[in-house]
C-alpha cells in the first residue's frame, strides 16, 4: 500500500506504520513532512508554524484511525484541521436596497478586472440585473479592458476615461450605473504593483463614497511568502469581506488561502479557474485543502479508508470484475466515480504500478464525457451485451451522442481488452479496489 | 546603476525590517533556525533553504566560525556564489533586426517589461518596432500601443482575436524590409500548464525562423518576483517549450524578495538579465548578483 503515497510523505507513512497511538516523537515526525509540503504550497512560514503548533496540541493521544497506520492518521487529521479553517462556503452579501456594489481590489496583474466581468457573468447567469464600473484612471486602457468584456457578455459598462480623479470617476459611474436600476455593480478599481498609500487612500475614500456591500480582495493563487503581508495591508485600511483566488488552473498550491483564513479570518468567496469567462465557480474548502497537502495522497487515504470501512460494496464490484461481469454499465458507474474525485491526471497517478509510467500523460478529460455520452446513448440490453451492437446500432448510438460510428468502435474495442486483460488479472488474483482498473479506455 | 538597482530593493526591503536576521553576537542554534526563517519567507523555497543551511553548519563548523557577522558574511557568500552563475546580459548579435520574444504567465508584467526597454533602446537611438502578439486578452494591444507612443516606437497589430503568428510574420516581415534594429514580441500571458498554449508559442517561434532562421535572439521569460515556488515550475515548463535564454523578474521594489531566483538558478541556470524594481522606464535594470544578494539580508 505504501507505494500508493506519493514521495512527499512517504517517509512518515514508511516511519510510523506500526504505531498504534499518537504520541508526541509520531506527530512530531509526521509533522515534519507536512511542514514541507505546507511550505512548498507557499502558506506562509509564521501561519505554518502556528498551524502546526496549534494541531500538534490536538493530534496527542489520538487512536490511530481504522484502515490507516499512524503517519497516515496524522496525514487525515491535518487535512480535517484544514478543512476546518478554509471554512464554509460562503456566498456573496446582498444589499438591503439595491444595487448592491461589489468592490474587488488588489494588486496589479491579479487578474481583477478578468475577475469583474466573471463576476458579472456569473450574476447574470443567476438572472439578475449586473453592471460593471471601472475606476482605474491609472493603468493605460483599463477601462476599455473591461468594457471589452462587459460588451462580450453583454452587460453595461460604466467609464469615463476624461475623468483623472478616482474618486470623482467612482461617484460619477456609481450615479450612472444606479440610473440603470441595476441589481448588482461590480467595481473594479486600480491596482499597483505594490501596496501604496497613495492607492489606499485612493481605495478608502472610494469605499467612504459608494458604501460597497462587499469588498473582495483579489489574490493570485501562485504568490509567495510576502502574499499574506499585502492582503493584511487591504484588510486593515479596508475591512475585507471576502477573497478571490485567481489562477488556480496553473499548477500553484494556493497556500494563500490558508495564510489569508487564519491571518485575516476572512472567507474565500470565489476562484478563478481558467481564462474563459465562465471558469469561476464557488470556493470548496475540500478541494483546496486537497491541493495544498498534495492532492494524490489525501484520496489515496480516502479510499483505503473506504476501502476499510465499506469493504462489502468494494468487494461485490471486486467480484464482478473478478467473474468477468464486468458491463459497460459498469464501466461507466466507475468513470463517474473516478471522475468526481477530482482531476484524473492526478488520480492516474496513485494507481499502483501505472503513477511511476505515466508521469507525463497527459489526459483529455473531454474523453471521458466522451464515453459517458456514448454508454448513455445506448439502450440498457446493449450495455449489458454490447455484442449485439450491430452497424445500424452502433450508426443511432454515435447519432445519439454526437460523436462518430469510429468512436463507438473504439470504445467496443477497448472495453473488450479491459475485459480480456482482466480475465488475466482474475487468474493471478491481484484485484482487490475497484478503482484498480488494468487500463483506462483511452 | 548598481547604487540605484541596491537602493531601490533596499527600501522595498525596509517595510519588512522587523524579518531581519539578527546576526550580532555568536552563533548558536536560534540563529539557524532565523536564517532558515528569513529564507524561506523570501521565497527560497524548502530545498534550496535546507541545502544552504546544511552548508552554513558544515561550513561554520569547518572554518571555525565563532561570530554571527562572520556567518553573515558565509551565507552571503554562498548565495552570490549560486548567483552569480546566472548574471547576463541583453545579446543582441549582429543580425538586424534583433528579434526578442517574451513569455511569461498572466499578470508577469511582459507588457510593462517590453514598453520600458523599448524606451531604453529608442532613447539610445534604435528603430524598435513592437509586436502585439497577445491577441487573447481585451485591451493589451491598447495597452501596447501606449506604450508605443510613449517609447517612440512602431507598432504592428491585427486586431483582437487575430492569429499571434500572423502579427508576429507582419511584424519581422516589416521590420526587415524596413531596416529595424530591434523587434520586441509581446505574446498573451499564459500558464505553463496549458499544453496547446505553450505549442502556440513554438508555432510564434517558427513563424520567426521562416523569415529569419537565426531568430529569436533572445527568448526573455517575465517572472513575477511576488510568486512563490510555483516559479520554479513556470521556468522548468517554459524552458521545456521553448528554450528560454533569458529571465527577467519584476516587481522586486515592493517588499516580496524574490528568493525563488535561488532555485531556479541552481536548477535551470537561465541567466537573468533585468530586474524590475519600479515603475520607471530606468527602473528595469541589469540583475547583479551581489546587489540582489545584498538587498536580501541588509
Amino acid at each position: 500500500m505504501f507505494e500508493l503515497l506519493t514521495e512527499k510523505f512517504s517517509n512518515v507513512v514508511e516511519k510510523l506504520k506500526r504505531v498504534k497511538k499518537l504520541d508526541e516523537k509520531t506527530i512530531d515526525e509526521a509533522l515534519k513532512d507536512i511542514r514541507r509540503a505546507l511550505l512548498e504550497a507557499d502558506v506562509n512560514v509564521e501561519v505554518v508554524k502556528q498551524f502546526l503548533d496549534d494541531v500538534k496540541q490536538k493530534l496527542v493521544g489520538q487512536e490511530v484511525i481504522k484502515g490507516l497506520n499512524a503517519g497516515e492518521t496524522v496525514i487525515k487529521l491535518i487535512y480535517d484541521e484544514l478543512l476546518n479553517i478554509l471554512g464554509e462556503e460562503a456566498p456573496l452579501e446582498k444589499a438591503e436596497k439595491p444595487p448592491t456594489i461589489i468592490m474587488l481590489v488588489g494588486l496589479q496583474g491579479t487578474g481583477k478586472t478578468t475577475t469583474a466581468g466573471k463576476l458579472a457573468k456569473l450574476l447574470k447567469s443567476k438572472g439578475y440585473a449586473v453592471g460593471v464600473a471601472s475606476t482605474d484612471v491609472r493603468r493605460p486602457a483599463a477601462g476599455r479592458q473591461l468594457c471589452t468584456l462587459a460588451e462580450s457578455i453583454g452587460v453595461p459598462c460604466f467609464i469615463d476615461e476624461s475623468e483623472k480623479d478616482a474618486v470623482k470617476l467612482t461617484e460619477k459611474v456609481i450615479e450612472e450605473a444606479k440610473k440603470s436600476g441595476l441589481s448588482h455593480i461590480i467595481l473594479d478599481t486600480a491596482g499597483r504593483l505594490h501596496i501604496d498609500e497613495e492607492l489606499m487612500d485612493e481605495l478608502a475614500k472610494i469605499k467612504e463614497k459608494v458604501h460597497p456591500t462587499e469588498i473582495l480582495y483579489v489574490a493570485d493563487a501562485m504568490q509567495g511568502q510576502d502574499a499574506i503581508n499585502t492582503a493584511e495591508e487591504f484588510h486593515n485600511r479596508l475591512g475585507l469581506t471576502g477573497v478571490i483566488l485567481t489562477k488556480l488552473d496553473g499548477d500553484a498550491k494556493g497556500g494563500i488561502a490558508l495564510s489569508v483564513r487564519k491571518v485575516l479570518g476572512v472567507p474565500i468567496k470565489f476562484i478563478g479557474t481558467g481564462e474563459k469567462i465562465e471558469d469561476f465557480e464557488q470556493f470548496h474548502p475540500d478541494r483546496i485543502a486537497q491541493r495544498i497537502l498534495g492532492l494524490g495522497d489525501i484520496q489515496t487515504l480516502m479510499e483505503k479508508m473506504q476501502a476499510a470501512i465499506d469493504e462489502d460494496k468494494a468487494q461485490e464490484m471486486a467480484k464482478k470484475v473478478m467473474s468477468a461481469e464486468f458491463t459497460l454499465d459498469d464501466l461507466k458507474e466507475q468513470l463517474q466515480m473516478i471522475r468526481s474525485l477530482g482531476p484524473i491526471e492526478n488520480l492516474l497517478k496513485m494507481i499502483p504500478g501505472v503513477g511511476a509510467k505515466i508521469k507525463d500523460l497527459k489526459v483529455d478529460e473531454k474523453q471521458f464525457i466522451k464515453i459517458e455520452a456514448i454508454i448513455n446513448s445506448m439502450t440498457p440490453e446493449e450495455r449489458a451485451n454490447p455484442h449485439i451492437i450491430n452497424g445500424s446500432r452502433k450508426r443511432r448510438i454515435a447519432r445519439g451522442s454526437g460523436t462518430t460510428i469510429m468512436d463507438v468502435n473504439k470504445l467496443l474495442k477497448q472495453y473488450k481488452e479491459m475485459k480480456k486483460m482482466m480475465k488475466k488479472i482474475k487468474k493471478s488474483g491481484k484485484m482487490k479496489l475497484p478503482f484498480n482498473m488494468p487500463k483506462l479506455p483511452f | 546603476m548598481f547604487k540605484s538597482m541596491f537602493d531601490k530593493l533596499k527600501k522595498g526591503l525596509q517595510k519588512t525590517k522587523k524579518n531581519l536576521i539578527p546576526f550580532r553576537g555568536k552563533i548558536d542554534e536560534s540563529l539557524f533556525e532565523d536564517i532558515e526563517i528569513a529564507l524561506l519567507k523570501a521565497d527560497v523555497g524548502v530545498k534550496a533553504t535546507e541545502e544552504i543551511l546544511d552548508f552554513l553548519r558544515k561550513e561554520s563548523k569547518k572554518r571555525k566560525i565563532k561570530e554571527g557577522e562572520e556567518l553573515k558574511e558565509l551565507l552571503k557568500e554562498k548565495l552570490i556564489e549560486i548567483l552569480k552563475k546566472c548574471e547576463g546580459k541583453l545579446e543582441l548579435g549582429e543580425e538586424k533586426p534583433a528579434v526578442i520574444l517574451f513569455l511569461g504567465v498572466n499578470g508577469s508584467g511582459k507588457t510593462t517589461t517590453i514598453g520600458k526597454l523599448a524606451a531604453q533602446f529608442t532613447k539610445e537611438g534604435k528603430s524598435v518596432v513592437l509586436a502585439a502578439a497577445d491577441t487573447f486578452r481585451a485591451a493589451a494591444i491598447d495597452q501596447l500601443e501606449v506604450w508605443a507612443e510613449r517609447s517612440g516606437a512602431r507598432i504592428v497589430k491585427h486586431s483582437q482575436g487575430a492569429d499571434p503568428a500572423a502579427v508576429v510574420y507582419d511584424a519581422v516581415n516589416s521590420a526587415k524590409s524596413r531596416g529595424d534594429d530591434i523587434v520586441l514580441v509581446d505574446t498573451a500571458g499564459r500558464l505553463h500548464t496549458k499544453e496547446h498554449l505553450m505549442k502556440e508559442l513554438q508555432k510564434i517561434k517558427r513563424t520567426i525562423q521562416k523569415l529569419m532562421p537565426n531568430q529569436p535572439v533572445e527568448t526573455i521569460l517575465v517572472l513575477d518576483g511576488t510568486i512563490g515556488q510555483n516559479s520554479i515550475n513556470q521556468a522548468k515548463t517554459f524552458k521545456e517549450a521553448t528554450d528560454v535564454t533569458g529571465i527577467v523578474i519584476t516587481k522586486l521594489d515592493g517588499s516580496a524578495k524574490g528568493g525563488a531566483l535561488i532555485p531556479i538558478c541552481q536548477e535551470l541556470c537561465i541567466p537573468i538579465k533585468f530586474i524590475g524594481v519600479g515603475e520607471d522606464i530606468e527602473d528595469l535594470q541589469p540583475f547583479e548578483a551581489k546587489a540582489f544578494v545584498e538587498a536580501l539580508l541588509e
